[in-house]
Parts: C-alpha cells; sequence; structure tokens
C-alpha cells in the first residue's frame, strides 16, 4: 500500500524557516492512486505574460560591472572569458553590490526547443510552471471572430518543447492560463469559470469564481501559490478583486472596493505576508494595499518623488521581495512588506517592461530583478551598473527558486546568479583550493609533475578537504554532464589524498546528478536544477514523472536510489495501474491478467484502490475482478459496497471477521433494500442475521419481531413475547396478553412445553392478582414457588393448597416447601400436624434438619424418632444425641456411620459414645 | 476491583481532578462537573445509559463536555447508536487500546467476560480481532510464535486474523528470537465440563465462594474475624497463597497448620537470641513474618468460611453426585439429587450448573427429565427462565436427547477423552490433585500435542471435538536443546478458563519442565457461566 508521504517542511527558499509545508487535501489512509501526485511546490507567480516584439538574432551580451566599493574588481570582471573546455555557451556577467561582494550571472541554454511553432509568442497566452514544469498555450486566443476553422487550440508542451497533448478549445473566452502546485492546468475565463486540465489536456473538473463575474467580467487574473496551496485573484470589470487561497478548498474572498478607482490599475501582484493573502495595485502614482477587510494607500521607502507612475511590478518567489517599475524607467527593489527599500536601479528604457521577475538563490544576499522588453532582457541590481542581453525573439520569463528560465520559440535557457562554489573554482586565476584541485587532476591525468605542485599547494593550506567539498558542490551546479564529471573527477582524485572524508556527499552527489540528467534529458524535459530538486523532494518528483506517466524511468529512478518498495515501486506500479485500467480497447480480463502478472505481491500495492478507479471509469466488471486479487476483506468492502454488490459485500465482510464491517455492509443494505429483499438477504448469512438482532434488540424491537415473523421463527417470537411480557409492559393485563401471544406462538413451533409452562404463568399471574387484591399483600412477579411459600408463611393454608392443586405441584416439592415455610413461621404445632396428615414422601430426616436448622431441637426430637432406619444415624448426629446416633449404628453394624459418629464426638464430653463404637468395631473386627 | 483500579485507582485519579466516579448505569448523574468522560465497554447498551445522560442534560440546559473513551476499542455500531440518538454530535470519542492486564506472573486476562455470550450464544464475533490484536501485541513483545495449535471454530478465526495482522506488519519487524515456543488458543465450547465441576483446588474454591474479581477478593468479617473486610490480592506474590492455591482442598489445612508451626517455629527462634541478634531479627525477618502471619490467617480463616458453607451445602454429596455423572453411573439417583436441589431452592445457579453437567454428560437428558427438571425450575425461579432454557439449549449446555443419540455412545465418547490409557500416566497425576476425571480433558490434550508436535494420530478424537483444530503446516523449525528445555507454551482460553484448568496446566508444567503462559479473555466458574446465560428480569 503506498501512503501519501509527508512533504519535506522545507523552504522554498532555505533559511527562512518561516513556511510550513503546503496544506494537503487528503491527509491520512488513502493508500494507491489517487492522491495528488505534486505535493509540494514553492510558491511562483504565475503572472500574467505579454509577448515581446522580436527583434534580430543576436549572441549574449556580456555586461561587466563595477561594485562601487571595490574598485579593483573590474579587472576580473572578464569571466566571461573561461576557462577552456566548457562546452556549453555561457556567458557570464557581474552586478556589483553595496555589500561588497560581487555576484556574477550567469545565462546558458537548457534545451533547443523541440516544437516547431508557426506563431510568435505573443499572440498566445502562455503559461509555465516552475520547477522546469510544462508550457501551455493556447493560440488563437485572442482572435475575435469565432469561426469552427479559428477555434482557439489548447497545447501542452514539456519544458523542451517536446509536445504532450493538444484540444481544440470549445470553451469561453480565457483569460489566463496557470498551472498548480499538482502541474493541473487553470483555465481562467472570462465569465468566472475556471476548467481545470491535467497535463494531458484532459478535463477533470471547473468551479467558478462568483455569480458577479458573470456580469462584470473577469479582465485579468493571477494564479499563485501559497502555503494553502493553489490560489486564483481576478479582476472584474467593475474594478473589483475576488480571490481564493486554495482551489482545492474553495472559500472566495471579495476584496474591499478601492476608492475612487475609475480604470483597471496598471499593475497589481498578490502578495503573501503572514500567513494573509494580500492584493498590492498601482494605479499611476498611487500604491493600494488590498487586505480582508481595508483599502490602504502605501508608499515604498526611499522613493524618489519624481519617479513616476508605475507600470510593472514583481514579486520574489518567496512572496519576500518587491519590485516597482515606474515610467521614468526607475526599479525600485526593497522588502514586500514595503518597510525596507534594497536598491534602486534607473535604466535608460521608460517603455513599459513586457515582464519582470526576480532573480535570487536560496542563502544569497544577492538580488537582482530580471526585466524583459521585446528585444531587450535587463538584470539589474542594487547596482549603477546592469547587465544586458539582446533577445532575438520572443521570449518568455519563468521565474524560479534559484533562477530565471527564459524560452522563446527556438531556445530554453537558464539565468542565474553563480553560486560562491562555482565561482571560487571557475574565476580566472582563482587560487581557490577547488580549482587548484580541478587543475591538479587534470596535470594528473596529462601526467605531469604539476600535479603534485598543485596538491601540495592545497595541502600546505590543510584545504583539501575544503577543496573537494568545493568540486562536489560545484559539481552539482553544473548542467553539462561533461562538467559534472570532471569536477566529481578532481573531487574524487583529492579525496585519495584524505583520510576520513565522508564518502556520502560524494555518492549522493553522483546519485542526485544521475537522477538529474535522466530528468533532464530533452526527452523527458524536466529542467531541474540542483537546488530545485533538493527542494522538489524526491518523492514530489517520482510523483510528477507518473504525472507524465513515465512509468519506467520512475521505477528505473527508485530502482537506482534503492527507495523502499513501499514508498518507491510499489505506488508507482499502483499509478501504472490505475492508468492501464483506463485503456478501454483491451478486455477486462487481459487488463486484470496484466496488471495482477506485474503488481503480483508487491507490499504495499492497493488493489482496491485500482479497482475503485477502474469503477470510476465504467468498468464495474474489471474493478470486481482487481478485488479478487486484493488481500484484505477490509479494503474490498467499501468499493463492492459503491458499486452495489451488496451482496458480495456481505460475504467479504463476513469472511473478514470484523464486525465493524458487518455491520456497515447490513445497515448499508437495509437503506437501500427494500425490508423484504433485506430481509431474505440477512437469512442466506446468520453472521451478519444475528448481528442485525443485536442491534434490533436495543434499538428496534419491531424489526425484530419482523425478523422473526419473516422466518416464521415461531419460538423466537414466543421468546419476544414472554420478554416483552416482564420488560416493556407494566399492567397485568398486557402482561397477559404478550404471554398469550407467546403461548400460540409457541404452539406454532410445536414446542408444547414452553406453551404449557407459559400458560400456567398466565393462570399464575391471574391468581397472584387475585390474591394481591383479597389478601392486600404483594404477590406478583412471585414464583409459583414463593408464592406458595408466602401464602404458607401467612397462614393461608387453603389458598396454598388451592394452588398445589391447580398447578400440580409434585409432592415433594410441596412438602419441603410447606415444612421450610412452617419452620420460618415457627408453626410447630401446624408442622406435626401436617407431618401426620399422610406419609411424608420425603421422609423425615428433612423435618429434623429443618427444626435443627430454626434451633428447635426438641421438635426435632419428635421427627427423629420417625426417620427411617437408614437415616436413624443421621437424624440422631443433626440433634446431637450422639448415643443414641452411636447405637443405630452399631445395630447396623455399618462401619462407615460409626466412623462418621465418631468424627463428631469431641473427646471431653462423648468419651462413653467413643468408647461404644470403638467395642462395637473391635467386635465386628472380630468377626 | 474492577480492571482500572488494577491501572489507575480512585485516589490515582483524583490526584489527576476527577472530581467523582461513578458507575454507567441507567441513572442520571447528578454533578455540578461540566465535564464527563465515559470509559465504556463498546456496547450499545452504554451508548444508550450516555445517551440519556446527556439527552437529561440537553433538556434541562445544561451543557456540559462529554467524552467517551472506549476501551478496546470504538465500534461503529456504537457511533451509530450515538447518531440515531442524536448526541453524536455533542461528544468526543477516543479509544484506549488496553488488551490485557496482568493478573499474575503468569495470567493475562482480557476482561471481558462478555465475550463468552456473546460470541458462544450470540454469535457475534466482534472479539475476534480484539483477541488477534492481543496476540499480536504479544507477538510483537515476545517475537514470533514458533508454533500455534488451536481447537475450535472462534479459535481458527481468531488465529486467521492475527496471521493477517502478522503479514501487514511482517515487514517493520525484525527476526527475533521466539521466546514463546508454543500456542494454544482453544475455545470454551470444546470443554464444558471442566468449567461446570465444582472447583476442589484452593485458589478455585476461594473463587466459587467469594468471587475473585480481577486477582483481588474481599474477605468479608467472617473470613477476618474482625468486623472489617480486608481487600487482598491473589498472586504468586502473596507467599502463602502461592504455595496451596493449587492444592486439592482436603491438603490445604495440613499444609497452613504445618506453615502455622513453622511460622511458630521462626517465630521462637528470638528466644535465646543475643541483643544483636535480637536488632537484626526485629529490623529484618520481623516485618516478613508479621506478614505472612497475616496472610496466613486470613487464608485460614477463608477456609473455615468456605468448609463452613460447604458442609451445610453437602459438598460432599454434591461432589459424589458430580462424580457419577462424570463416570455415568447413578444417573437416576443423581437427577433426583438435582430435582431435590431444585425444589429446596438452595440455589439458582447451582441447579442450573447441575443439569447442565446432567445434560453435557449424557448428552441431552431424556425428553422426560427434560421436562420435569425444566418445570421444576421455572416454579422455583420464574417463567422467565423459559428464555435461560432457550439460551442454554442454543449453547448446548442443556439439551433434550435426540432419539438416536443413545448413550452409550456418547458414553463411549467422554470415555475415549477420559481413559485413553496411553496417557494415562500423565493424567494419573491429577487424580491426586483433583478428583476429577475430566479435568484430564485439555491438559491431555495439550501432552498429547506437545509430544507428537501436531494434531497427527490424534484424529480420532478430533474428530469428537468437531474438528476445527489447526496446527502449523509448514514444518517446525529446528529446535535448539538449549531452550527446549525452558520452553514457554501460551495458552489461550477463548471464552474464559477457571482456576482450576490454570493449577491443571501449571501442574503439567512443573511435571514436564514447561512454563505455561496463560491468556485468557476472563477468568470464568461455573456460576459465572450460568449467569451468562440467565435471561433475567431487568
Amino acid at each position: 500500500m503506498a501512503r501519501p508521504r509527508r512533504p519535506q517542511a522545507r523552504d522554498a527558499e532555505g533559511g527562512s524557516g518561516k513556511r510550513p509545508g503546503q496544506p494537503r487535501g487528503d491527509r491520512g489512509r488513502r493508500p494507491g492512486g489517487p492522491w495528488p501526485v505534486t505535493r509540494r511546490t514553492g510558491p511562483a507567480g504565475g503572472g500574467r505574460f505579454t509577448v515581446n516584439d522580436g527583434s534580430g538574432r543576436g549572441g549574449l551580451r556580456r555586461g561587466t560591472l563595477r561594485a562601487e566599493g571595490e574598485a579593483a574588481g573590474t579587472s576580473r570582471a572578464g569571466i566571461g572569458a573561461r576557462r577552456p573546455g566548457r562546452g556549453h555557451g555561457l556567458l557570464h556577467g557581474e552586478l556589483g553590490t553595496r555589500w561588497g561582494r560581487r555576484a556574477f550571472y550567469r545565462k546558458f541554454e537548457l534545451y533547443s526547443m523541440a516544437w516547431n511553432l508557426k506563431e510568435d509568442l505573443r499572440d498566445c497566452l502562455v503559461a509555465a510552471a516552475p520547477y522546469g514544469g510544462p508550457i501551455a498555450l493556447l493560440k488563437n486566443n485572442f482572435r475575435k471572430e469565432k469561426s469552427p476553422g479559428s477555434r482557439p487550440l489548447l497545447e501542452i508542451y514539456s519544458a523542451s518543447g517536446v509536445p504532450l497533448a493538444s484540444v481544440l478549445w470549445k470553451s469561453g473566452q480565457v483569460v489566463e492560463l496557470g498551472w498548480t502546485a499538482s502541474e493541473d492546468l487553470l483555465c481562467i475565463q472570462e465569465d468566472g469559470t475556471v476548467l481545470i486540465y491535467n497535463l494531458f489536456c484532459e478535463f477533470k473538473r471547473h468551479f467558478s469564481m462568483g455569480n458577479e463575474v458573470l456580469q462584470n467580467h473577469v479582465r485579468e487574473a493571477k494564479v499563485f501559490h501559497t502555503e494553502y496551496g493553489t490560489g486564483v485573484a481576478i479582476l472584474t470589470g467593475a474594478h473589483r478583486f475576488s480571490l481564493t487561497t486554495n482551489i482545492d478548498d474553495l472559500k472566495l474572498r471579495r476584496m474591499p472596493e478601492v476608492p475612487g478607482l475609475q480604470k483597471l490599475p496598471s499593475c497589481w501582484a498578490v502578495l503573501s505576508q503572514d500567513r494573509v493573502t494580500i492584493i498590492l495595485l498601482a494605479v499611476g502614482q498611487d500604491l493600494y494595499l488590498l487586505d480582508n477587510t481595508s483599502c490602504s494607500v502605501v508608499t515604498p521607502p526611499g522613493i524618489s518623488p519624481h519617479a513616476g507612475a508605475y507600470v510593472q511590478m514583481a514579486v520574489s518567489f518567496n512572496y519576500r521581495y518587491l519590485a516597482l517599475f515606474t515610467d521614468t524607467g526607475s526599479i525600485w527593489m526593497g522588502t514586500s512588506s514595503l518597510k525596507e527599500k534594497l536598491g534602486e536601479f534607473n535604466c535608460d528604457f521608460r517603455a513599459p517592461p513586457r515582464q519582470m521577475v526576480w532573480c535570487t538563490r536560496p542563502r544569497s544576499k544577492q538580488r537582482a530583478v530580471v526585466v524583459a522588453w521585446d528585444r531587450r532582457l535587463l538584470v539589474a541590481g542594487n547596482s549603477k551598473e546592469c547587465i544586458q542581453f539582446v533577445l532575438d525573439e520572443d521570449s518568455y520569463l519563468v521565474p524560479e527558486l534559484d533562477g530565471v528560465r527564459i524560452f522563446s520559440c527556438t531556445t530554453h535557457e537558464f539565468l542565474h546568479e553563480i553560486p560562491e562554489a562555482s565561482e571560487e573554482i571557475f574565476k580566472i586565476a582563482s587560487m581557490a583550493p577547488g580549482a587548484l584541485l580541478l587543475e591538479a587532476q587534470r596535470e594528473y591525468e596529462k601526467q605531469s609533475q604539476k600535479a603534485d605542485e598543485y596538491l601540495r599547494e592545497i595541502k600546505d593550506q590543510n584545504l583539501l578537504a575544503e577543496a573537494v567539498r568545493q568540486c562536489i558542490e560545484a559539481a552539482g551546479y553544473e548542467h553539462e554532464p561533461e562538467t559534472q564529471k570532471s569536477l566529481l573527477r578532481a573531487a574524487s582524485f583529492g579525496k585519495c589524498f584524505l583520510d576520513k572524508f565522508p564518502p556520502e556527499s560524494f555518492v549522493w552527489m553522483c546519485r542526485d546528478l544521475r537522477v538529474l540528467n535522466a530528468i533532464r534529458d530533452y526527452q523527458i524535459g524536466v529542467p531541474l536544477t540542483f537546488a530545485q530538486y533538493k527542494q522538489l523532494t524526491i518523492e514530489v518528483l517520482l510523483d510528477r514523472l507518473v504525472l507524465r506517466r513515465l512509468y519506467p524511468l520512475a521505477i528505473k529512478i527508485c530502482e537506482y536510489l534503492r527507495l523502499s518498495e513501499f514508498q518507491g515501486v510499489s505506488r508507482i506500479l499502483a499509478h501504472w495501474a490505475c492508468y492501464k485500467v483506463q485503456q478501454k480497447d483491451k478486455s477486462d480480463e487481459e487488463v486484470a491478467h496484466a496488471i495482477n502478472q506485474k503488481l503480483g505481491d508487491t507490499p504495499g500495492i492497493s488493489y482496491s484502490e485500482i479497482a475503485a478507479r477502474a469503477y470510476d471509469c465504467g468498468r464495474t466488471e474489471l474493478a470486481i475482478k482487481l478485488l479478487e486479487y486484493e488481500p484484505r476483506s477490509g479494503e474490498q468492502v467499501p468499493l463492492l459496497l459503491k458499486m452495489k454488490k451488496s451482496q458480495l459485500a456481505l460475504n467479504k465482510a463476513i469472511e473478514s471477521g470484523d464486525t465493524d464491517l458487518v455491520y456497515t455492509v447490513v445497515l448499508h443494505v437495509k437503506n437501500e433494500l427494500n425490508r423484504g429483499t433485506f430481509f431474505m438477504t440477512l437469512q442466506k448469512q446468520p453472521v451478519a442475521l444475528s448481528l442485525y438482532r443485536q442491534f434490533c434488540k436495543h434499538q428496534e424491537l419491531e424489526t425484530l419481531k419482523d425478523l422473526y415473523n419473516q422466518d416464521d421463527d415461531h419460538q423466537e417470537l414466543g421468546n419476544f413475547h414472554v420478554h416483552s411480557s416482564y420488560s416493556s409492559e407494566k399492567r397485568i393485563e398486557g402482561r397477559v396478553a404478550a404471554l398469550q401471544n407467546a403461548v400460540d406462538e409457541y404452539y406454532k413451533a410445536k414446542n408444547e412445553f414452553a406453551a404449557k409452562a407459559t400458560e400456567d404463568q398466565i393462570k399464575l399471574l391471574r391468581m397472584q392478582r387475585r390474591l394481591q387484591d383479597e389478601l392486600d399483600k404483594p404477590y406478583i412477579d412471585y414464583s409459583l414457588h414463593d408464592t406458595v411459600y408466602n401464602l404458607i408463611l401467612d397462614g393461608h393454608h387453603k389458598r396454598a393448597e388451592q394452588l398445589y392443586r391447580d398447578f400440580r405441584i409434585p409432592d415433594k416439592r410441596f412438602w419441603w416447601l410447606k415444612i421450610s415455610a412452617l419452620a420460618e413461621r415457627e408453626d410447630w404445632e401446624e408442622m406435626e400436624k401436617f407431618s401426620k396428615s399422610k406419609k411424608s414422601p420425603i421422609g423425615y430426616l428433612p423435618f429434623v434438619e429443618i427444626c435443627m436448622k430454626h434451633h428447635n431441637r426438641h421438635e426435632a426430637k419428635k421427627y427423629a424418632a420417625r426417620v427411617t432406619p437408614e437415616q436413624r444415624v443421621k437424624a440422631h448426629i443433626l440433634v446431637r444425641e450422639l448415643d443414641q446416633a452411636a447405637d443405630a449404628a452399631i445395630e447396623h453394624k455399618n462401619e462407615n456411620e460409626m466412623n462418621l459418629v465418631l468424627s463428631k464426638c469431641t473427646a471431653a464430653t462423648d468419651s462413653s459414645v467413643v468408647e461404644k463404637i470403638n467395642r462395637a468395631k473391635a467386635q465386628t473386627l472380630k468377626k | 476491583m474492577s480492571p482500572l483500579d488494577r491501572i489507575a485507582n480512585v485516589s490515582v485519579l483524583k490526584q489527576h481532578e476527577v472530581d467523582k466516579l461513578y458507575k454507567v448505569e441507567n441513572k442520571p448523574i447528578v454533578s455540578t462537573s461540566d465535564q464527563l468522560c465515559f470509559l465504556v465497554r463498546p456496547r450499545i447498551k452504554n451508548m444508550k445509559y450516555v445517551a440519556d445522560i446527556v439527552n437529561a442534560d440537553k433538556a434541562m440546559g445544561r451543557s456540559r463536555k462529554y467524552k467517551i473513551i472506549f476501551s478496546p476499542q470504538k465500534f461503529y455500531i456504537c457511533e451509530l447508536v450515538l447518531e440515531e440518538e442524536g448526541i453524536y454530535g455533542d461528544v468526543s470519542c477516543d479509544e484506549w487500546a488496553f488488551y490485557l492486564l496482568p493478573l499474575d506472573e503468569d495470567l493475562l486476562s482480557m476482561e471481558l467476560p462478555e465475550f463468552f455470550r456473546d460470541y458462544f450464544l450470540e454469535g457475534d464475533q466482534r472479539w475476534i480481532s480484539t483477541v488477534a490484536r492481543a496476540l499480536q501485541l504479544l507477538n510483537s513483545l515476545f517475537g514470533p510464535f514458533a508454533n500455534t495449535y488451536g481447537i475450535g471454530r472462534c479459535a481458527k478465526m481468531v488465529y486467521e486474523v492475527w496471521r493477517e495482522l502478522v503479514e501487514e506488519s511482517e515487514g517493520d519487524s525484525q527476526a527475533r528470537r521466539p521466546e514463546i515456543s508454543h500456542v494454544f488458543l482453544m475455545d470454551r465450547d470444546v470443554d464444558y465440563v471442566t468449567a461446570l465441576c465444582s472447583q476442589v483446588v484452593y485458589e478455585g474454591l476461594v473463587d466459587d465462594t467469594f468471587r475473585i474479581k480481577c486477582g483481588s477478593v474481599d474477605f468479608g468479617p467472617d473470613v477476618t474475624s474482625s468486623d472489617r473486610s480486608f481487600k487482598v490480592l491473589l498472586n504468586a506474590q502473596d507467599k502463602v497463597f502461592s504455595e496451596i492455591r493449587n492444592e486439592h482442598f482436603s491438603n490445604v489445612f495440613g499444609f497452613l497448620s504445618q506453615k502455622a508451626r513453622n511460622l511458630q517455629t521462626q517465630y521462637d527462634r528470638r528466644r535465646g537470641m543475643d541483643i544483636k541478634q535480637m536488632k537484626n531479627f526485629v529490623s529484618q525477618e520481623l516485618k516478613g513474618l508479621k506478614q505472612e502471619h497475616r496472610l496466613l490467617s486470613l487464608h485460614i480463616g477463608a477456609c473455615e468460611s468456605i468448609m463452613k458453607k460447604k458442609t451445610k451445602q453437602d459438598f460432599q454429596e454434591l461432589l459424589k453426585t458430580e462424580h457419577s455423572l462424570l463416570e455415568g453411573f447413578d444417573i437416576r439417583e443423581s437427577t433426583s439429587y438435582i430435582e431435590e436441589h431444585i425444589d429446596r431452592q438452595v440455589s439458582p445457579s447451582e441447579s442450573l450448573r447441575l443439569m447442565c453437567l446432567l445434560s453435557v454428560t449424557e448428552n441431552g437428558l431424556i425428553p422426560k427429565d427434560y421436562r420435569s427438571l425444566k418445570t421444576q425450575y421455572l416454579q422455583s425461579y420464574g417463567p422467565e427462565h423459559l428464555l435461560t432454557f432457550h439460551n442454554l439449549k442454543r449453547i448446548g449446555l442443556l439439551t433434550e436427547q435426540a432419539p438416536g443419540e443413545t448413550l452409550t455412545a456418547v458414553e463411549s465418547k467422554v470415555s475415549k477423552l477420559v481413559t485413553d490409557r496411553a496417557a494415562g500416566k500423565l493424567t494419573d497425576a491429577f487424580n491426586s490433585l483433583a478428583r476429577k476425571s475430566n479435568f484430564r480433558g485439555i491438559s491431555k490434550k495439550l501432552g498429547l500435542v506437545l509430544e507428537r508436535k501436531g494434531w497427527l494420530g490424534l484424529e480420532e478424537v478430533v474428530r469428537l471435538l468437531n474438528g476445527n483444530e489447526f496446527a502449523p503446516t509448514e514444518p517446525v523449525m529446528e529446535e535448539n536443546p538449549a531452550w527446549e528445555a525452558q520452553r514457554v507454551i501460551l495458552a489461550v482460553f477463548l471464552g474464559g478458563c477457571t482456576f482450576s484448568e490454570i493449577s491443571a496446566l501449571r501442574f503439567l508444567g512443573k511435571e514436564k519442565g514447561y512454563k505455561f503462559i496463560f491468556l485468557t479473555t476472563a477468568i470464568t466458574s461455573s456460576a459465572r457461566l450460568m449467569d451468562a446465560m440467565l435471561e433475567a428480569k431487568v
């Protein structure tokens, strides 16, 4: 069974530690298939995209800049002149900062795009998912004429431009496209409807952004990601904002009105601060902040009063920074809380940029903004200088966790700040340990003794471990396998000269890179960087591969990384199976067989989940077949119920031996079937029937009766009436009636004994009632025995006699009863009279016993004389006449009896008796 | 004493700010607390009580917080009832997975007396998984069970559910050396005879007379010979008790007097001690002796009390009747003894017990007796026992002889179990322990299985026992003689076991050098079995 894994609580940008993992819809035990495949991604601004003008092709330009405080920096600025042997055409730019450290930027090609776009990007609605996600294009969207031939076309491509799917758009006018954190495509329509498609253009569901939108239309929309999930914000024609922070748990919030807003704002953005989602919008020179309740005017600190009107704004990947672009070409950079200014840049271009995004790197002090115009790309930091590139064609920026992806019709590039480790190693004439180690290894391969010199230089500074670490780290930042290899080779080389360098980092880097290279492959097209990969976690990456139906690759990765079957292969196989059941062209048998063959008894596989999927696709028979493979009945039952196979469900539930499950089915079936059929069903399942009876006994007595009626179980019906005669009925009439019912049922059940006994009880009840009335004493609810006993106790001997006759009480019982009662009454006279009325059927020993019990030795003695000879010894012992007992025993010549008497003797008082017996015993012995 | 007392007694609960303790029953609760916590078994009846209380509060406009803690687990049906009663939203529920209460060093009880009636009478299998989980708990604590055997349908189901649990959790358990070598699962209905007989070992008698609850007994004033009653924990820790618990009652007095003499000599040692020795004696031994002294006098008091009660009811004659029933002679005489027993209204459950014993040993009563005994009983104790008889019939304890089932066939069935000469040697030992032949029933079966490692060769016996036995199919793993000697055997009783049965197995263990651990759904006795069948007025 594959359980959803918890997302790793990592930060979008390492170190801040504030943002918890994105909450997930389905927690708890939902094994197997349909969990949302992508669990967590960092927030990404899925901003509205406008397309650039084309301009001439051009190589990448390099901008060299000097930091204000560091004059010497310029000389080294030519880092673009790279060491030989590093293949791809990347160039570097350098930005200085106020803090003294310079940052280098580089842009390199990820892919040349496989798509063969005939349209310009600017003619399409574009959305690209972060973390190397897919790209969606909606073509012909802006055409006004809606002839069938020119319907919009929705196309989805991998990041390398490999087409994944396409569909002709038949719904309404789309305003905006965006990707959810689980890589579903959101298509926001003008009428406020949001349609959700998966990667393969398969429609999943839709929801609406509210009725108010219907009239006013959605004018602009943005998809955003926060810790709550994927959200959608819209701006209506009435200049009002509405948003939801989680489309999976839809709660619409209508934001307050902006006072005096007469036209659409020039630009706006969604911010997330302290878990509150707010909207920042600019109207001319004014900035407004909209939260749940109010609208406030804000001014960024330190902005020049002549800055002009805001035309573009950008929020960083982690929502911490904000950049504003004004129509005077000034870029203000600061925290998104608008409390601090981080920098300012004035560029020569006043035209509103097509796109502006942040380019940062986790744990880096550097912050830069990438601004794109039609044919120009500018990287600006807090420095007077900037880096500029010329764009040859329409390009689109995708902000990422650690950089910016830029794709156009032909290429897909990545622009990022060069991490320290890479910089140290590859900087010209760098004397950093990593750089020296790399050099040493190269020399070593050339079999040059210089290798030793370099190595010694590092070792002398005691920096070899640091060098190895640098090389390993830098390898992670490289996309080109050759570069990765040379760095790793250097690390491996350096490791040989180190004692006890822990191997894990090296081993893991090799493994991770192998995985990364595999998924960056052009066919797969997921250009994740190392930082993104770590942020995303391997589990989510696997989910994304599964989402792209790349099952073999996902399994290979699991096997390669030796993930436990439970977490890895099983889950992927389960997904595969869930996909497999949707293949309608194969017969149920074939599919079931294929699935079982591949899955077998792999641990963690939940056949019931796969079956559920099959059922969702309308393949009930297949679902049942698949359920047969499910070893746990508990998992089979709910689905069987859902498929209305209640009989089967009941069987399975009973097999499982889990009463809860049986109850679930029984009560489900009860509501589903009519009463008759329901009872018939139960009839076939004694276990279920007895369970249901128990339930009825407490909750539905009438149903219980119906149940018995249904199967003509007269015995149980009789019992039922008897039970109600003393539990629910209080009046005598009611009780008699209930008992009479019982009598009838018992006769039907041919249980004459019970019928007679019940009849007797009716008779007794009536009698007791009469007695109660006449004698003014409670008799009801006494047993027959107790009734008679009480009558005698109260001296109503006549009535007792009558009961004795009426109920044919056995003589023995009556005698026992009578003498006990008389003794308790201490009516010794009556007892004697009774004893003489006729010969006692129980003998006279009981008389002795009872008299003695009531401590009347005198009376007891009377009866002791009358007992049969065999009981005489006992009787005498009882009345403590040991002497006579001894005589009787001796007379009987019964040794046992003699011993019994002996055992009762005490030496002090009964010595004569003892003597007598011993003598007798001796005599018997002689004989 | 209730299971809760063994874990957290009233004072502990009070320390944790429990204001007052109530029994969950059909009564309103008068309390000013604004929180009520119900600790209940998951039964429909209990849910109704809770619902009544909550609804009564609602009617009065009181608002309180309610928490229901189900032990050992929550059942769907309970939630359903809460829902039907309209209070599902007012209460919060929790589970307390409490499975095993150690009553003694070798005795674990699940304290589920309802198991017997629920499963064997009502056919309710709800506790099966509970027992399986308890087994799984032991399994996880003491390593895998090497061999598992079972007799009875319930045993089989428990075994299967447990295997499933094991398989589900297999992933995270590492291979360990098994500490428990054999497990025996036994259904109560495999052998009613033993449970229905009077108990004659001391512990059993104490249970029959005073009712041991949760391993503790309340000795009343007649035992303590003072005006107070004492609560005494009966377990191996009680030095005096541990020596006599498994003894036949007739030996107990001798034992106790011997013990008293020993104690006296130990006391006497202080004569002729010098100061230093005396100091030692007082500081080290005296306390132990005093304690022993106290216990000794308590047990002597208990014995006296038992003697008094038993002689009054002609214990000897009772035993004689039981014996003849077991041996199958003097049936007529026994029947009239039972009749008289009923007529004299000695005790409802005793009479019922004897009737059942008669029925079980004779494979049903002959129709005439069946009718007359029942009539007598109804006359004595009221008509509602018609239902009791119905229950007994259903469970097979009190039945009418079917025409075909002749007495002789049954006789041979019982005698097969009882007087098999092959195993006679082993079981003869029990004759000294308790003169109850059927006592051998269970222990003999176990002994044989242990010797033969499976039911093989016992098909005959097994066939007579409804044929629901099972044994591990895979070959038993090679056993290491080193720990063979100290094998630990877990005996699981489904539906309860009596102290006599425990004593018998302890004895067997001592003879053969095994250590038995007992796991029972509850401690039972003939009276408890009968009570479970009673359909009394509410």
